[in-house]
This record gives structure tokens, C-alpha cells and sequence, in this order.
């Protein structure tokens, strides 16, 4: 019992907290890429810096079903990698790519042990810090990515294992490249069962 | 042929059981050699067309057959296969067929010497070739190593990849809107944006008053590197060296240079007419001078980053560095940091007191602005913020105190953010918000007039003047040719200095009073403080 006092993170928490970082992450992109009217955004409290979701119901829930079906996935260890593509609407070519790799930790060995199911036990507190710097170098990479000068639309990508069944809804997609693309890595986050990386690839126009 | 003697010699120390090339030739062999001396005779030319020097002894032994024509093929073939194999691909047909065709008699391989140089490389001498054809050969073996190496890697590339399955929702989301045009265009680009100006009834020079040079001055968005006293001195850090500008008399006295690498990141005057300047640098210390004398008091530290705010109130100077802290230092006590802050997760880049020392606010690279309250009865902060304002999207820079309402404070946020935003401190509300399309990178309240003045980076590198508390646009000052960074307002309150990332600093007379309202006794306190300058400066 006095081990209790130890806070403890469960494989279905972890995917949760994954999803929700992954939700303001795309978000944020969407504002602060300028995909859509500001006007359209709302600000939010979280990871105790502001960040802005969107109001319009069909991206709302176009990343409910996505990020519920991938919470899924993730707790299945079903999934790699989920992709963030920015459309040009005009001639379909790939601008942008945002790359949220999810790569699956142990935990912690002892208190899993304990708990009968794989745990981690790292503070929540931490996480959200580590969430927050990885989402203000989101904020700052405006400063260098190329504007977006065209109609753009988005779409996720998840990179599933091969014996990951199709839900219904969703389709296998063809793999997308960026031409002359330039790679920035930004900071990771690990809530110690799921390390997030995240890869912001774009296209070098000189 | 050089090249391949420490081939030749290298393979045949290896082989063991291989025919022995070195020390006293065998017994038979030497028999042999006899029996064939005459037999060969008469085809020492053929003989001399071979590489003698390494496998003189295997032709000597093939000799015995008497049959010298096919010297070679027999060779080939019975002998040492990769050695010959080499020398039949490597050298040129030239040695056994140029006898032949010998119309234009190629020059005889073995009179070459490998220095020579020939048509095709100029200078063999430089190329290292036995080393080189030793290192091609020996690839070889290292293949097997190398491959699984690259399969391996190959196999991961693949594993990253392979086994996935690329899935997409098929319910997609809507792209923007027609018609709508990426609002993020200001950043980008130069074209002006549409303002509304609203005219005033007072006259605004558009040019700068003055013109100054500011050499080398820090291009970073973070530092604090100008600082107007109410004594009519501008403190300046460029680089390394902190000037003194005495802006009565337009004398430039040089305070200090750091040495080394070292970097000043921020400036700051006592309150009052009092002539001790702050100076923070990038080896993590606050320094104290004294102007008068030209000479340092003390050095305080506390911080592990470069502290690139800092603010007085009476006695206590707080400094805000990198590593996110804010030290308040007594400056007349021994044990000078009398309170440590953990303000920031990231680089606190403004802080300033309220007038009233009642306040201090900090602004982050961490996108927020927190307000401290003054312990009780001291001059520095509780360590426990009474406000954290987060709206901002971006680090926060621009930070003034409103000098005429107390508790009223202007922030401005980097270009993420471009918003300037009125708080009140006493409530935590935010009074009014404008987006002003540019990275805020300073602001200054005037102390004539109920306006403010920000300064901007791209596209621009304006500064706005905007009447309070609507917001709405005044004036605006163009001339700079790169972002403004700092913004100070002359103790007289008329002119407002701004140093930018072109390196020079302009003066711009703004908030000039109209001659007839003009008041009696600011004008006197200017003119005394004058005088005393004059004297001190000298």
C-alpha cells in the first residue's frame, strides 16, 4: 500500500496522453501554419501555455474519429507513425509533412511488476513540461518554414503494422514524398511507455 | 608494375604452400634453370617482355617445357591464377601483341619507370598505387562484412517502412474556405500592410531627428541593450563595450569592455538622477559601475545563464537570465541576492517594476508574462506570482508600466504572436488586445501624451504609435532597415530613441509638447539635470 503513493501511468493513459498532445500539436500546425482563418480557432489553456483548437465541426471531427481509432492502435502497439501532410488544394503536391513518430518504451520494470500490467511511472508534471517545450518549438518554427502561399488542405497518414486491420471508414493511402525536402527534428517527449519524436519535413525553395 | 610488387610480395608471404619465391632457389629448380638456359636463348626477347622481377623464377620453371610461345597463356593458367589474372587485365595487350603491329612501336613497358608521367596520368609519383590497388583488392574480402553491415541497415530502412500499412481516414477535412488568403502573409512579405491612421491634431515628424551609429550592436530579439537615465545619459552595449551617450552635449564616453568573448546582454539606470548603471552580461554576472568615476563597484552573481533583463527598484536590482531565474541583488549588502525567483522555464527577456514598486513583471521565451508582488515591506518579489497571463503565442519582450494609472501594463509578444496586450494588474484583466502584424519587440508609454510606442521587426521595422486605451493607430515611423530591438524614452519625455539590427539608433521627437501648453517646471528639472550632467560627465 505505501507503494501507492508512487504515481503510475497505465498503458491506456499513456496512448491518452499521446493522442491529446497529438491533437494540440495538429492544431496548432492548422493555426499556425495559416491553413485556415484564425477567426476560426479557439484558445485553450494547456500544458499552462495558450494553444488554439479549431471551432469548424468538420475538422473537429475529422480528428475525433482519427485520434480515437489511433488511441486504439496505439494501446495495440499498432502504430508507428502517424503524418501530417499540408495539400496544396490546386495541383495535389505536398508541401509540408509533420512526422509524430511513436516508438514504445518498457516503463518502469518494478512497479509494472507490482501492477500486474505494464506501468510507467514517470511525473505527469514533467511530461506536460516536456509537452509544452516540444509544442512552443511548434509555435517558433514559423520563423523558418516557407509560407504557404496557396489554398491548402491536410490529411493524416497512420503508419500501421501490416497485421493491423482496416476499420471501416479508412483506406490504405499511397505513401507521399516531398521534393527538395529539408528535415528539422524538434524535441521529444516520453511519458515512459510512448516516446514521441516529432519531424517537420518541407520543401526547400531557394 | 610497382604497385603490384607489394601485391605480389604480400600474397606469396600468405600462401604458404604456394612455390617459394624468396631465398636460394631450390635444388630442381636450379637444375631445371641449366637445362633451359639453351632452349631459351633464343627467345630472350619474348623473355624480356615479362615482368621479370617478380616471377622470374615461374617462367624459369615453365621454360622446362620448352615451349616459350605460350609463355604466358601457361602461365595464366598453371600459376599463381590472381596474380596473373591481374597482370593480363591490368597491362596493356601492347606486351604481346605490340611486337606485331609494331608500325609505331609503343614504347617498352618495363623501361617505364612508374614515376614517369604519361598521357593519362600526369604524375604517378603523387598516386599511391600500390596502396590504392591493395585497398581495391582487399574490398573483396571485406565484402561478406559489408553487406550483411548494409543489410542490416537496409533491413531496418525497410523494417521502418515495410511492414507498415499506410492507412488514411476517409472522411477528410474540408480545405480552407475559397477565396481566403493565408493571414500569416504579413510576416512574409513586404508588401504594407493597410492601416488606419487616425490624424491628430499635433504634428508628428516622420523622419528621425537624429541619426546615430551603433556598430556591432547584438542582433538578438532577447537583450536589453539601451537605457536612457533621467540624468540625460543613454547607456549603449554594443558587443562587448557599453558607451555613454550624453545626450545634452552628443559627448560618447566609452564605460567598459569585457574581455574575451564576452558579450554585454543588458543595460540599466539606477532610478533617480543617481549615476550607477546595472550592466548584465553573457558570463552570467550583473555588474555594477559607477558612470562618474568610470569605475566598477562590485560584480554579483547568481545565475547560470547570461542575464539578459534587468530592473531597479531603489536599492534592489533584479536581473533575469537564461536559465529562467529572476535574482533580486541589494546592492548594499554584502550577500547581495536577497531572493531567487524560478520565474521562467525558458529565458526571461524583460522585466520591469511598476513605478510604484508595488510589481515586477517578467516576460518569458516561455510565451509568459507573470506578475510578482513586492514582499512585504521590501523592495523585491515573493517568490509566488499573483498573475500568469499565457495569452501570448509568442516570447515576451515588449513590456512597459503605464506611468500616469497605476497597475496598467503593455506586453507584446515575438512573431508568432505580433498582439500587444493591456493588462490590469489589480484585476488580471486584459483590458484590450490589437494585433499589430509585426513581432513586438519593445514598447514605451509616453509621458505627455495617453499613447504608447512599439516597436516592430519585419516586414516593416516600424515603430506605431497608438492612442490609449482604444488602441488605434496614431502614427507610424518608418526608416529602419532592419527589425527595431529596443526602444528608450528621453527623461524630458519629447523623444523616443530606437536602436535596430541596422546598426544605428534614431531619435525620433514624437511626443514633442505644443510650446504654448508647454509646462514650467518639467522643462527646469530637464535643464538642472543638464547642468548636472555637464559636470558630472566632465
Amino acid at each position: 500500500m505505501s507503494q501507492q503513493v508512487k504515481n503510475s501511468i497505465t498503458l491506456r493513459g499513456s496512448a491518452q496522453i499521446v493522442c491529446e498532445y497529438l491533437k494540440f500539436a495538429i492544431n496548432s500546425v492548422l493555426f499556425q501554419r495559416g491553413l485556415y482563418p484564425p477567426e476560426t480557432f479557439k484558445a485553450e489553456q494547456q500544458y499552462g501555455i495558450t494553444l488554439l483548437l479549431s471551432e469548424d465541426a468538420q475538422i473537429k471531427n475529422f480528428l475525433t474519429n482519427l485520434l480515437t481509432q489511433s488511441e486504439e492502435w496505439i494501446v495495440n502497439k499498432k502504430v508507428s507513425k502517424l503524418s501530417l501532410i499540408i495539400v496544396n488544394v490546386a495541383n495535389k503536391e505536398v508541401l509540408e509533412c509533420w512526422d509524430f513518430n511513436v516508438q514504445y518504451e518498457d516503463g518502469d520494470a518494478e512497479l509494472s511488476k507490482e501492477m500486474k500490467e505494464t506501468v510507467g511511472s514517470k511525473d505527469l508534471k514533467k511530461i506536460q513540461q516536456e509537452i509544452r517545450d516540444v509544442m512552443l518549438q511548434v509555435a517558433a518554427t514559423i520563423s523558418y518554414l516557407p509560407f504557404l502561399d496557396c489554398r491548402c488542405s491536410f490529411d493524416v497518414l497512420v503508419h500501421a503494422k501490416t497485421n493491423c486491420d482496416i476499420p471501416e471508414k479508412w483506406a490504405e493511402a499511397e505513401p507521399v514524398a516531398i521534393a527538395n525536402a529539408q528535415n528539422v527534428q524538434l524535441k521529444t517527449f516520453s511519458t515512459s511507455l510512448h516516446k514521441m519524436e516529432t519531424v517537420v519535413s518541407y520543401k526547400l525553395v531557394d | 608494375m610497382a604497385q603490384f610488387n607489394y601485391l605480389n610480395e604480400l600474397n606469396t608471404l600468405a600462401t604458404i604452400d604456394g612455390p617459394l619465391t624468396r631465398g636460394p632457389l631450390q635444388r630442381w629448380v636450379k637444375k631445371s634453370n641449366n637445362e633451359n638456359i639453351n632452349p631459351s636463348s633464343n627467345s630472350s626477347k619474348n623473355m624480356s617482355n615479362i615482368n621479370v622481377s617478380a616471377c622470374s623464377q615461374s617462367m624459369q620453371k615453365l621454360s622446362v617445357s620448352g615451349n616459350i610461345s605460350c609463355n604466358n597463356s601457361l602461365l595464366s593458367i598453371n600459376k599463381t591464377p590472381t596474380r596473373n589474372e591481374n597482370k593480363k587485365g591490368k597491362k596493356t595487350p601492347s606486351k604481346n601483341k605490340s611486337p606485331g603491329r609494331s608500325t609505331t612501336p609503343t614504347p617498352n613497358k618495363l623501361a617505364k619507370t612508374p614515376n614517369k608521367a604519361d598521357r593519362f596520368i600526369p604524375s604517378r609519383s603523387n598516386s599511391n598505387f600500390d596502396l590504392c590497388h591493395y585497398m581495391l583488392n582487399r574490398e573483396e574480402e571485406d565484402e561478406i562484412v559489408a553487406q550483411t553491415v548494409t543489410g542490416e541497415a537496409l533491413g531496418r530502412a525497410l523494417a521502418d517502412t515495410e511492414p507498415g500499412r499506410l492507412l488514411q481516414y476517409t472522411c477528410k477535412a474540408p480545405a480552407a474556405p475559397e477565396g481566403y488568403q493565408n493571414r500569416l502573409r504579413v510576416v512574409y512579405s513586404q508588401a504594407k500592410v493597410p492601416s488606419t491612421v487616425k490624424n491628430t491634431t499635433r504634428y508628428i515628424p516622420q523622419a528621425p531627428d537624429r541619426i546615430l551609429d551603433a556598430p556591432e550592436i547584438v542582433d538578438d530579439y532577447y537583450l536589453n541593450l539601451i537605457d536612457w537615465s533621467a540624468s540625460n545619459i543613454l547607456a549603449v552595449a554594443l558587443n562587448n563595450t557599453v558607451y555613454l551617450w550624453n545626450a545634452s552635449t552628443g559627448q560618447i564616453e566609452q564605460l567598459l569592455t569585457l574581455e574575451g568573448s564576452e558579450t554585454v546582454c543588458s543595460v540599466a539606470w539606477v532610478q533617480g538622477a543617481s549615476s550607477h548603471l546595472a550592466v548584465g552580461t553573457s558570463s552570467a554576472v550583473v555588474e555594477l559601475w559607477d558612470c562618474e568615476k568610470i569605475k566598477r563597484l562590485r560584480i554579483m552573481d547568481g545565475h547560470t545563464g547570461r542575464v539578459s533583463s534587468l530592473s531597479w527598484n531603489l536599492y534592489v536590482v533584479s536581473s533575469g537570465a537564461r536559465d529562467g531565474n529572476i535574482v533580486h541583488h541589494d546592492v548594499r549588502e554584502r550577500q547581495h541576492a536577497v531572493a531567487t525567483v524560478n520565474a521562467h522555464t525558458h529565458e526571461v527577456c524583460s522585466l520591469k517594476w511598476s513605478p510604484d514598486g508595488k510589481y515586477i513583471a517578467s516576460g518569458g521565451n516561455d510565451n509568459l508574462l507573470n506578475i510578482w508582488p513586492a514582499a512585504q515591506g521590501q523592495h523585491y518579489s515573493q517568490p509566488q506570482y499573483i498573475h500568469q497571463f499565457s495569452q501570448h503565442l509568442a516570447a515576451v519582450k515588449g513590456l512597459a508600466w503605464c506611468p500616469w494609472s497605476a497597475g496598467i501594463l503593455a506586453s507584446g509578444g515575438g512573431t508568432a504572436d505580433r498582439t500587444i496586450r493591456i493588462w490590469n494588474v489589480n484585476t488580471g484583466a486584459n483590458l484590450n488586445t490589437v494585433d499589430t502584424k509585426s513581432q513586438v519587440c519593445s514598447i514605451v508609454w509616453s509621458t505627455h501624451y495617453k499613447e504608447l510606442v512599439s516597436a516592430h521587426g519585419y516586414a516593416q521595422n516600424q515603430l506605431v504609435l497608438w492612442k490609449y486605451p482604444m488602441l488605434s493607430r496614431v502614427a507610424e515611423l518608418c526608416g529602419h532597415e532592419a527589425r527595431v530591438l529596443h526602444l528608450a524614452l528621453s527623461p524630458d519625455g519629447t523623444t523616443v530613441l530606437s536602436a535596430s539590427a541596422d546598426e544605428t539608433l534614431r531619435l525620433w521627437k514624437c511626443f514633442m509638447l505644443d510650446p504654448s501648453k508647454k509646462k514650467e517646471p518639467t522643462d527646469s528639472k530637464a535643464a538642472k539635470s543638464l547642468l548636472n550632467m555637464n559636470s558630472i560627465i566632465r
